[in-house]
């Protein structure tokens, strides 16, 4: 008998917008020139806020930050495309993600500045706290997807990871749970190229990170990351897909980390200039402004008022996290379990019997 | 009323909590149509369907993640880890998420999920089928970890973990799964976390164990009736610990055995000991001892009636520290 062909795939690229700004018509998703504006207010905002993160631990006013720049198209364009009832996990790179959706900017600077506090996600704001184990938050975004299906709910979730995460257990565990049981879900890979000092061609031997979801059986693929025009159209397509009930999918955004892994990494150590310098070419901001600039959308005047405001946005955040009171002794102990058990509470008791002793 | 050993306990919790709140699911390995490799959830498919009876791939991490997700919106997922030889694969999920959500948001999101896990050696079975991971979990802030030791406090324990509010790790001691039966009220009662049990009054040696190993214990103190008046304590609840209860007893008897399956470094037994000194040092007549298994990992079962503590090394124990 000969051998039967059993499985095939492809993997497909979408690319909407190129690197000069030219752009595919056909392939545009519907958006309005405001929507267009909006999200590349958006950007700038966000690489104001990562530019003055960087600044600010340097000067020693917050801790290890890990930075977003180059990672804007990915992250903003992915945000706009939920719908108020679906939910987004993070990884630790998101910043961008939260701005979008209009998360309060100093609690993010609280955050990063060594204060829980800042990760007290608002009620009415759909979305799950930082994640720094890489890939441990794709398994609980599934259960949640799990929960609205379980319930009947109308959402989608969409979770965020890099092309680390990709090795991961939870990675293989997560996606083949969404598979088996078809749930709303939508996977993003940020394939930033480097997980710290490895490139993503030694991350895996796959040729794509996308085609990774044709074992889990269902669709993965490929969109330029750096095209806010490319990640809008994908995700929105696969969040409307997930809400339906027709189950998840993997996209893999091709982007570029274009600063270092934290603020504790050089990443000189181990990429070329020649690298960084190519795709600085394809930074997904100038590429849009290329765009807006050819569509009657931007000129200096515009870009000179939007960049002051996000600035003052911007300063305006650092000040209120700065002005933030520490937090009491007792918020160390508060938190851990529903009722503090008299062992913690006796802990507590030592510590300020310690800090009194010391006054 | 109605007889019922451990493991008909766990599925008459089980089944009495789904009825009475429909956010309440299970999901593991071979948990539905099998109902479950130690029969602990059979039934329950037939009589609630796949939705809320769930077989899950074979996979730990899937399974503890995903019911964390499934908390986090609000559901009451109750897990099953097959044997606690499997659990450690997904100790990522409980010790970097499920302890920590409550604190990392600060009371916006937290885990009220339910972790059931045989544990425990003594059933003749092959490697990683007889651990007893207790300490691991312990040592991990922000989450629950229980263990019943007869049919009546597993109803009213499991019923307490799935209503609680933060993460519990339900360990269930296999070997004693079906070695008794007793009354278990119909109706529906809790057993509240956290608290201790005195099942046998004594005055000269306190006894404290957990899990199988309670009725070891018993045991022991049976033997010595007439020479060695010993008080039985069944922790029941492992992490939060009922100090009390241990400190009153230790006050009386100023002697203190402590037995437990899992390896003595670092084991519960410590824990214990180090509570005592810190609380009642001056009523001790005697170092505490801790009879326990041995720094090694669990055997395959011909030797593992040397490794779990026998009823003899029970009494050894207890006749060292009365002797002291």
């Amino acid at each position: 008998m000969p051998e039967e062909v059993v499985g095939k795939f492809e993997i497909t690229m979408l690319k909407v917008l190129d690197v000069d700004g030219n752009c595919d018509e056909t392939l545009k998703p519907r958006l309005s020139d405001e929507v267009i504006k909006k999200l590349f207010e958006l950007m700038i905002l966000s690489r104001t806020f990562d530019d003055i993160a960087v600044k600010l631990q340097r000067e020693g006013r917050i801790g290890t930050y890990a930075p977003g720049r180059g990672q804007e198209a990915t992250q903003v364009a992915s945000a706009y495309a939920l719908n108020d009832s679906d939910w987004f996990f993070p990884a630790f790179r998101e910043n961008a993600v939260y701005i979008t959706k209009n998360f309060p900017l100093e609690m993010l600077y609280e955050y990063w500045g060594g204060d829980e506090r800042g990760e007290k996600i608002p009620d009415d704001f759909n979305a799950f706290t930082v994640a720094i184990p890489v890939g441990t938050q794709i398994p609980h975004a599934v259960g949640f997807a799990w929960a609205c299906k379980f319930k009947g709910d109308k959402r989608a979730v969409l979770v965020y990871f890099g092309d680390g995460a990709t090795s991961r257990g939870d990675f293989h565990e997560g996606l083949n749970f969404a598979g088996v049981f078809k749930l709303p879900v939508v996977f993003l890979c940020q394939n930033n190229q480097w997980a710290i000092s490895l490139p993503d061609k030694r991350q895996t031997a796959s040729k794509t990170l996308a085609q990774k979801a044709i074992a889990y059986g269902f669709e993965g693929k490929q969109v330029d990351g750096n095209d806010v025009f490319s990640v809008y159209k994908a995700v929105k397509e696969a969040l409307d897909k997930a809400r339906s009930g027709d189950g998840p999918t993997l996209i893999e955004c091709v982007t570029y980390r274009m600063g270092n892994h934290t603020t504790s990494d050089d990443a000189s150590r181990y990429r070329t200039k020649e690298e960084i310098e190519e795709w600085a070419k394809r930074d997904p901001i100038d590429r849009l402004r290329k765009y807006m600039k050819r569509a009657g959308l931007w000129n200096e005047e515009y870009e000179k008022r939007i960049t002051v405001e996000a600035m003052e946005k911007v300063q305006k955040a650092v000040e209120k996290a700065e002005s933030v009171q520490k937090p009491e002794v007792k918020d160390l102990f508060e938190w851990t379990y529903s009722d503090v058990p008299q062992r913690l509470r006796e802990q507590q008791e030592e510590l300020n019997l310690s800090l009194k002793e010391r006054e | 009323m109605v007889q019922l050993t451990i493991v008909q306990a766990v599925k008459f919790a089980l089944e009495q909590e789904m009825e009475r709140d429909s956010d309440v699911l299970v999901l593991g390995e071979d948990v539905g149509i099998n109902g479950g490799v130690f029969r602990a959830t059979e039934g329950l498919f037939e009589k609630f369907g796949d939705n809320r009876v769930v077989d899950t791939p074979l996979s730990e991490t899937g399974i503890v993640g995903a019911a964390i997700g499934l908390a986090l919106y609000g559901l009451r997922p109750v897990a099953e880890i097959q044997f606690d030889g499997f659990l450690y694969s997904a100790f990522d999920q409980l010790i970097s998420h499920a302890g920590r959500i409550r604190n990392r948001s600060r009371g916006r999101f937290h885990v009220p999920l339910v972790i059931r896990v045989p544990y425990g050696g003594g059933i003749r079975a092959p490697e990683h089928h007889s651990d007893s991971p207790e300490s691991y979990l312990v040592h991990t802030p922000g989450i629950k970890v229980v263990t019943p030791s007869t049919p009546y406090d597993t109803k009213g324990l499991l019923i307490s973990a799935i209503r609680d509010p933060d993460p519990v790790i339900f360990l269930e001691p296999k070997r004693i799964y079906r070695a008794i039966r007793e009354d278990v009220p119909e109706e529906d009662y809790v057993v509240p976390l956290g608290e201790a049990k005195t099942i046998r009054a004594g005055n000269d040696v306190t006894l404290i164990s957990w899990g199988a190993m309670v009725r070891q214990a018993m045991a022991a103190a049976e033997k010595l009736k007439g020479k060695i008046d010993v008080e039985v304590i069944d922790l029941r609840s492992l992490s939060p610990i009922d100090v009390e209860t241990v400190t009153k007893s230790v006050a009386k008897t100023g002697r203190v055995v402590t037995v437990h399956e899992a390896p003595r470094t670092c084991g519960l037994g410590a824990e214990i000991t180090a509570l005592i000194n810190e609380r009642v040092f001056l009523s001790l007549k005697a170092p505490v001892e801790r009879v326990t298994g041995f720094d090694v990992p669990f055997p395959l079962y011909k030797l593992e009636d040397y490794y779990l503590p026998s009823i003899n090394r029970i009494i050894k124990g207890i006749e060292k520290v009365a002797s002291f």
